[in-house]
């Protein structure tokens, strides 16, 4: 060992990254329980909150995957209120046809509301209709709508003369209807039910209803042939032109009498909603993750007390104040962010779990996982910043006071 | 080598104290006036009754604390005039500290403890760890690298603290009781080592209670009240290695 007291450069070595995680975790890995501990405030708040965000986008998610199935290409033309009240608006005719040949169109269908009311046997009241309307329909109805039947069949050109219905879920639910040969009465007489249907979520009117055939109506039930809804399938492209002139190929006369809406906007709506995750939630979480980083911070000014000794010796190994607040600095953003690690794969778990049983799909956005955990980093610097300049300032004589 | 002030900032000179006086926060004077010139190779004892000043000494020679009046010098440098990042280097660099309370960290075997001791040093872990262990075979431990602290005896402790106080090789030793922890064949093995360490080259300052470990090292500096009241060179004691174990 040679040694030379000459006058040397003084000038302090930077800790390298692996050394300043040693130093920054030496804290942690002798005290494992606290860590656990303080990190679970942090983890609680950013598991809230990425549940939270998580759990709207999959339900968002599973409503545009919906509508893409259902697509937005339909329209639907029905009376519009009168100008004069009371009087009761019905569509031309011959509407369905010409609507049929609109350039851009693909399918069309119709319903008609009957006066007729639909009950599980004559003995019921005829008042008691449970909110189920009697509806007459063509052919058509079921492939506009992308419509399926789960039980039976629909009406074809044969069941759709004879006294036979289809039902909408509802309906059938209500009526208690469970499969197809069993019989509703409607108006006078009993009609077999040929088909239940699934549901629609583009025509929630249709799961209301009980089906009868255009023709079947005209003979059975005193059906006049006037349409109260034409539904209509186009091209994706042809959507905007097909709105414009709907109104007036329906009825040239009264143009204004046809209202013409985009039931898929609802459906939109709904989704534009559930994008929009509760506040509440939200600021709970955002509670937790306070309440977390004074936990932090008080675990940090907890160790730097009981480290005075080691802090000390630090200084006398040659630690500058900088390396002793880097030091306590690290070991907080570590303490935050395993906080933070923690927290989001709990909340991702969470959402896992709801759109497991939900039937959604698992959608955790990458924004509120970047997000919560930039947020635990910023926690942990500032949960760490008072300690650790509380350490940096602690005389380094201190390690020379026995222990 | 004109006056004193000079010989502070000679190549020879590794502790250089003129006039230093500490005072207290709360009146206390700690020290009163301290002159003290070390030399490189000494090894010296300050020695004095509890209350004298010697902790408060060896915080102001080790730079761990800044005298109210008077000029430090360590291996050159005038303490008063470097920052705090300039005498954590000086530290770093010059200075190896032996505690009573050994102030080993615990859970983190012998080796690891002496590689902290290069830590602030700048140099590579592979270094640091490579000289830890050639430290810890100096000190007789070769055997005992991967032992955690509470797995050793307190003599093998402090041998421990010493292997990580010479690992940088630092111009000055400084040692406050090192044997205070310690029963005697111990701290007599402790004493033996320190005076291997200074056959070898170390400048090194202990403080001690004990005026039969201050009689037997080369020079022995008295402070008593804060002001030094004898600076003795003592004899060289020829001494046979068998009754080391007798202290
Ligand atoms: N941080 C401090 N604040 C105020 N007074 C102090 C402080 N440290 C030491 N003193 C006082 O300074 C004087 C010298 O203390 P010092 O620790 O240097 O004595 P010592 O010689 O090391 O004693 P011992 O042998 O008991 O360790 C004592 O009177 C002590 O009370
Ligand atoms: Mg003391």
């Amino acid at each position: 060992m040679s040694r030379s007291a000459a006058r040397s450069r003084l000038k302090a070595a930077r800790l390298g990254p692996r050394d300043v995680l040693h130093v920054g975790s030496s804290g942690l890995r002798s005290r494992p329980m606290r860590v656990v501990l303080s990190a679970l405030g942090i983890a609680i708040g950013i598991a809230t909150m990425i549940a939270v965000v998580g759990i709207s986008a999959s339900s968002q998610a599973q409503l545009l995957r919906e509508l893409d199935k259902l697509g937005t290409n339909l329209l639907v033309a029905s009376p519009g209120d009168s100008m004069f009240a009371g009087e009761e608006v019905h569509l031309p005719e011959g509407s369905v046809g010409m609507v049929g040949r609109i350039k851009g169109v693909q399918e069309v269908g119709a319903t008609a509301d009957l006066d007729a009311t639909v009950r599980r046997t004559e003995k019921i009241d005829e008042d008691d209709t449970g909110g189920i309307g009697v509806k007459a329909t063509t052919a058509g109805l079921l492939r506009v709508l992308r419509g399926e039947v789960t039980r039976g069949s629909w009406l074809n050109a044969a069941t759709g003369r004879y006294p036979s219905v289809v039902l909408g879920h509802v309906s059938a639910d209500r009526l208690g209807i469970t499969k197809p040969g069993q019989q509703v009465w409607i108006g006078d007489r009993y009609f077999t039910v040929a088909g239940i249907l699934a549901p629609l979520p583009l025509a929630p009117e249709i799961e209301r209803s009980a089906l009868v055939g255009w023709e079947g109506a005209k003979r059975l039930l005193g059906f006049a042939g006037h349409p109260t809804s034409i539904y209509e399938r186009s091209d994706d492209a042809a959507v905007q032109d097909v709105r414009k002139v709907m109104a007036a190929t329906v009825d040239p006369q009264n143009p204004q009498n046809v209202k013409v809406t985009d039931p898929s906007s609802a459906l939109r709506a709904k989704a534009a909603t559930e994008g929009a995750f509760s506040s509440l939630l939200l600021g709970l979480g955002g509670i937790a993750l306070l309440v977390g980083g004074v936990g932090v911070a008080n675990t940090m000014i907890i160790s730097v007390l009981e480290r005075r000794y080691e802090i000390g010796l630090r200084r006398s190994l040659g630690a500058t104040r900088g390396q002793i607040r880097i030091q306590f600095v690290t070991e907080s953003l570590m303490l935050s962010g395993l906080g933070g690690l923690a927290g989001v794969t709990l909340g991702a778990a969470a959402t896992g779990a709801y759109a497991h049983t939900g039937g959604l799909p698992w959608v955790v956005p990458l924004w509120a996982v970047a997000g919560g955990f930039c947020a635990t980093l910023v926690i942990g610097t500032v949960a760490g910043l008072y300690p650790a300049v509380r350490a940096s300032r602690l005389s380094p004589t201190l390690a020379l006071h026995a222990a | 080598m004109s006056g004193a002030a000079d010989t502070d900032t000679d190549t020879g000179t590794v502790v250089g104290l003129r006039g230093v006086t500490k005072e207290y926060a709360g009146g206390v004077t700690a020290l009163r006036g301290v002159d003290l010139t070390v030399r490189e190779g000494e090894l010296l004892a300050i020695v004095g009754p509890s209350g004298s000043g010697k902790s408060t000494l060896l915080h102001i020679v080790g730079t761990l604390d800044r005298p109210t009046a008077g000029t430090v010098h360590i291996a050159g440098h005038d303490v008063a005039a470097l920052t705090d990042r300039r005498l954590s280097a000086l530290r770093a660099q010059h200075v190896g500290f032996v505690f009573q309370a050994f102030h080993l960290v615990p859970g983190v075997s012998a080796r690891d403890n002496v590689a902290e001791g290069l830590l602030y040093s700048g140099l590579p872990r592979s270094v640091r760890r490579r000289k830890a262990a050639e430290a810890l075979d100096r000190v007789g431990l070769a055997d005992r690298l991967h032992h955690k602290p509470d797995q050793l005896s307190g003599g093998q402790k402090q041998r421990v603290a010493i292997a990580r106080a010479v690992v940088g090789e630092p111009a000055l030793l400084l040692a406050d009781e090192p044997t205070g922890a310690l029963d005697s064949a111990s701290g007599a093995a402790v004493m033996e080592l320190l005076r291997d360490l200074n056959r070898e080259g170390a400048t090194i300052a202990v403080i001690t209670h004990d005026t039969e470990i201050a009689g037997s090292l080369p020079r022995e500096v008295r402070i008593r009240d804060g002001e030094v009241v004898a600076d003795i060179r003592n004899p060289p004691v020829r001494r046979p290695m068998t009754t080391g174990a007798e202290l």
